[in-house]
Formats: structure tokens, sequence, C-alpha cells
């Protein structure tokens, strides 16, 4: 019996680390904590460089070089990190107009971003020119209610992907805002905006059940609240289940910090905006625990 | 099986073991971390970007044109200088476009004043200034409407009392801001008769409570930017001296 609680207390990747040096010293270890940093920008829109010293909002602050060294510190510290993008890159300053949002996705790839959803404004060049930019970005582009079958952006998109640090398995699933009277439609042509609600609820699912995922990301770009009828990520939130995190866009909501909202089950769940601009990041650190007593005491949410 | 292979499958049944423990998520921390000039510039990086900042700011600050004074989208009451030029350079640049594709003409043009994002400074002015004046993506569009929504757009702007540039379209208010007259081209606006008004896509779809576009006949794309007007207009002229006129004013009597 003791033997059983000392294998679950020994991480898949502790017991790799032994089995190459065929060393047993890990088995005495401690219950190991795996800890997940999420660090995550939404609507930068192709904030490159810093605002200058005369702006009358954001003086000095943002910039891309800046936020690279960051990210830089904070893998350095945790390199169990996953670095997302909740949309809408594209449009902002001139370097879009002139480059097209090439150097957006190239600078995304440089500072090693893992995955985006796509933003409204990622339409602005027509969906052709998302397309065109798409050799520029080495990371995974999620949306799981945009139906891309008749556009060029076929196949480009995943429904979902999962990203396994150490032995924690993390699935990440994208939603887009609904685009018709947002986006002209000679923009975004034939995609086909689904219910959110419904895509949400069908990933979460195959995230926990099937692929058995630990912790379960909505990279959103719906927005995070709206007094009247429209589905916001707060709104998702509550008619949802098994999702940990709503990382948000579109809205440009400064939260002050995450909010802790609960969903379909009555359990706590985050939901997290960072403004826009690239003027913050927003991180969150999950800690993952083998200790089989610490289990009763459910999930501590410090904010 | 050697004893060491037996240790191996003991150990990778272990570890199959261990992956059906599920590990508990037992704590979460939030945080916001604000991007500001404390932290270090990440060389590599910066280089990268330089390029691609030098030649964008090269190409912004070449001078395209001149402007004889400073004009602010506050000048005037009803119409300004800067506003007219806008409207007035949105009828000169786009009515071509709209002309050899249609065959007919633009009867009025409508922007808004909150979209006018900048002030036209005296002396040289770059392609920066475009982006300054118009930093959105608006396209220009044209509607073919009634003269009754002509007319809804004229109360609108009786209302608003603001200088929302217009062009090619007059109004005189009497001095109780109530319609004396409205005319285009020099005749009243017949309600049952088909104009052509061009704007942007943004006031098109209902912007700025602009409703009065819908119910509409027909609708024609330009796929021209109204900052790609702005640049166009700039390049070819060389020297700016726009006026505040009578197109839209207060008569006492």
């Amino acid at each position: 019996m003791k033997r059983r609680e000392f294998l679950q207390n020994t991480s898949a990747a502790t017991a790799m680390v032994a089995l190459g040096s065929v060393g047993l010293q890990s088995f005495i270890t401690k219950p190991t904590v795996t800890q997940i940093t999420v660090l995550h920008t939404n609507d930068v829109h192709s904030h490159i460089d810093p605002f200058g010293p005369e702006d009358g909002r954001n003086a000095n602050k943002g910039g891309v070089a800046r936020r690279a060294s960051l990210i830089e510190s904070i893998r350095r510290e945790n390199p169990n990190t996953l670095l997302l993008d909740a949309g809408d890159i594209f449009q902002g300053t001139p370097y879009f107009n002139y480059y097209g949002g090439e150097l957006e996705f190239k600078l995304m790839s440089k500072m090693k971003y893992d995955a985006s959803t796509i933003g409204n404004h990622d339409f602005d060049n027509g969906i052709d020119g998302l397309y065109a930019q798409l050799p520029h970005a080495d990371f995974e582009f999620i949306c799981s209610n945009y139906d891309f079958s008749n556009t060029v952006m076929d196949t480009q998109v995943k429904p979902y992907k999962i990203f396994t640090k150490e032995n924690i398995k993390i699935g990440v699933f994208g939603l887009g805002i609904e685009l018709d009277g947002l986006v002209d439609k000679n923009m975004y042509k034939e995609t086909v905006y689904l219910n959110p609600v419904e895509i949400a609820q069908d990933m979460s699912r195959i995230l926990k059940e099937q692929e058995k995922c630990d912790l379960i990301i909505c990279l959103s770009h719906l927005g995070y609240h709206y007094e009247y009828d429209k589905i916001d990520d707060l709104k998702l939130a509550s008619q949802t289940k098994n999702i940990d995190l709503i990382i948000g866009g579109h809205t440009h909501t400064f939260l002050p910090k995450p909010t802790i909202t609960k969903n379909s089950e009555g359990k706590n769940m985050l939901v997290n905006q960072v403004g826009c601009y690239g003027l913050n990041l927003g991180r969150i650190d999950f800690f993952f625990d083998t200790d089989k007593n610490k289990e009763a005491t459910g999930t501590t949410i410090i904010v | 099986m050697k004893p060491k292979h037996i240790f191996s499958v003991f150990l990778i049944t272990l570890l199959l073991n261990c992956q059906k423990e599920k590990p508990h998520l037992s704590r979460i921390e939030g945080t916001k971390i604000e991007i500001t000039d404390s932290l270090e510039t990440n060389k590599a990086i910066d280089s990268f970007i330089k390029p691609f900042r030098d030649h964008l700011n090269k190409d912004l600050d070449s001078v395209i044109s001149y402007s004889v004074d400073t004009y602010t989208k506050n000048d005037g009451e009803l119409n300004t200088a800067l506003g007219n030029l806008l409207a007035d350079l949105v009828y000169e640049e786009a009515n071509p476009i709209f002309n050899s594709r249609t065959g007919k003409n633009i009867d009025m043009v409508l922007l808004n004043h909150g979209g006018i994002r900048s002030i036209l400074s005296k002396g040289n002015i770059t392609k920066r200034t475009a982006f300054e004046i118009m930093p959105f993506e608006n396209s220009l569009v044209v509607a073919e409407v009634k003269g009754r929504n002509i007319l809804g757009a004229v109360d609108y702007l009786r209302r608003a009392k603001r200088a929302h540039p217009i062009s090619r379209l007059q109004i005189i208010l009497d001095k109780d801001y109530n319609l004396k007259e409205a005319s285009i081209n020099g005749q009243p606006i017949d309600s049952t008769k088909t104009y052509y008004i061009a704007t942007n896509d943004y006031l098109f779809n209902g912007g700025d409570h602009m409703d009065f576009f819908k119910p509409y006949d027909s609708l024609y794309v330009l796929n021209y930017k109204v900052r790609n007007a702005i640049l166009d207009y700039f390049i070819k002229k060389d020297t700016i001296a726009p006026k505040a006129d009578n197109r839209f004013i207060v008569k006492e009597k």
C-alpha cells in the first residue's frame, strides 16, 4: 500500500530520468509539483515599438523587444511555459500597412509563441492577406468555431491542440467572434461562424474525456462582457464546464487581475484579458501536485 | 531476460501506472505584468526590427505636400476648413473611380467629425500626416439611396450641431437650428429621387448612430481606403489651403 502511494508521487518525467541513468535516487524524493506557466497577450494590434515619451496615455509603455526579454527570463525560471495570444495581432500601426503582418508574425515566432486564435482584425487584409502571411508564423493558429473548409485557410487552422509539458497535458481550443456586421463579407469570404457555446461544450468534452487533458484553456476573441445578450467570456464560462482558463480579447479590457468566476457546475475558473497594444503580459501559473493527501483540499486560486 | 531488462520493464510499468494517476491541480496564481521601460530591451529582437522601422520611418517622413496654415476640426461650428478639405478630397478622388465603374456620379459626401483624429499642422505634410489624421482602415462606399435618406442625413446633421464633414450638400439653418434650406447641386432635395452618397463603411453600417442610410437601394464598395484617398490627394497637390465656407451654416434672417 505504501509502495503504491510512492508510485503515484513519482512523476513520469522523473521516472524517465531514472530510466536513463538507471538510478533509483529519484524514487526517494518528495511528492512532485509541476508548475505550468501560461503567458498571454491579446489585441496587440501591430504595436511593435514602445509608445513614445509624448504619448498621452501610454507613454514609454509596451514594445516587443521588452516583452521578449521578459518572456525569456520567465522561460529561464520555468521551461514549462506556454505563450499564447487571443487574436487581433494585425492592424493599428503603419507596420501593418507597410508589411501586411509579416513582422508581427516573425516577431511572435522569435518570441516562441505556441499558439494564437484569430481576431476580427486579422481579416483586415482579407482572408487571402492572412493566408499570405502564414509562412512567417512558426506557431499554431487555433480556432474551433470558424469553419474555413471553403476558404484558403482550410487545414491551416486547428480546432484544438494539445501541448505536453512534463507529465501535464494542456488542451487549448479557440473561439472567434461573429464576423457578420463586424467584418466585410468580402474580407472573410466563405468563413462560417459556428455557435461558440456549443463548440466550447464539444471541445471541452473532447479535451477532458477523450484526450484526458489535465488543463483546458480557451483562447477567445469573443470579448470580456456585454450588457446585452451577445455571447462573451463571462457568459461562456457560466455555460460550459471543464475549462480552467479563458484567455480573452477583442474588448481591450484591462483587468486589474484575472476574474474568478463559476462554470456551469459551480466550479471556480479564471477569465483573463490584459488590455491591448502589448502594454501587459498576462501570467497564470498552475501548480500540479501528485500528493494524494492534498487532493481533498481542492484548488487554491491566488490572484 | 537479463536482470537489467527486467528492471527496465519494471520501470516502464511504473511509468504507465504513474500516468494513470491524474496530477491534481492544487494551486493557481494569476498576475499581470506591465511592459515598461524598466524592462531590458532584447537586443536581438530590436536589431531585427530596426531595418523594418528605418524603412517605414523614412517613407512616412517623406514630404508630399505643404499646408499653409494649421487646421483643426474645431475651427468652426458647423463647417471647418479641415472637414471641408477631407469631404471635398473624397469626392475628387473617389468620383472618378465610381464614375468609371458605374457611369454615375457621386451627389454628396458625408464623413464624421469624430473620424478626424489629428490636426493638420502648418508646414510640410508627410505620409505620416495622413496616418495621424486617419489612423483607421475605413474604406469608401457609395450608397444609392432615395432623397428621403438624404433628408434623414440633413436632419441628423441639424440635430448634431457639429461640423461633420460634408461635400456638395448645402444646409442652411435658422437661428433656432431649424432647417431653412437643403440642396444638392443648387436643387432642393426630392424625397423620391435617387442620390449617390459617398461615405465610409463604418458610418454606412450605422457608426455614430447614422441610421439614415437604411433602407438603401444599392451599395458600391470602392475598395479604397479613406487614408489612401487623403494620401493620393496630398501627393497630387503642392499646397493645401482649405477654407471654411457656407456649405453648412446658420442664417439669422
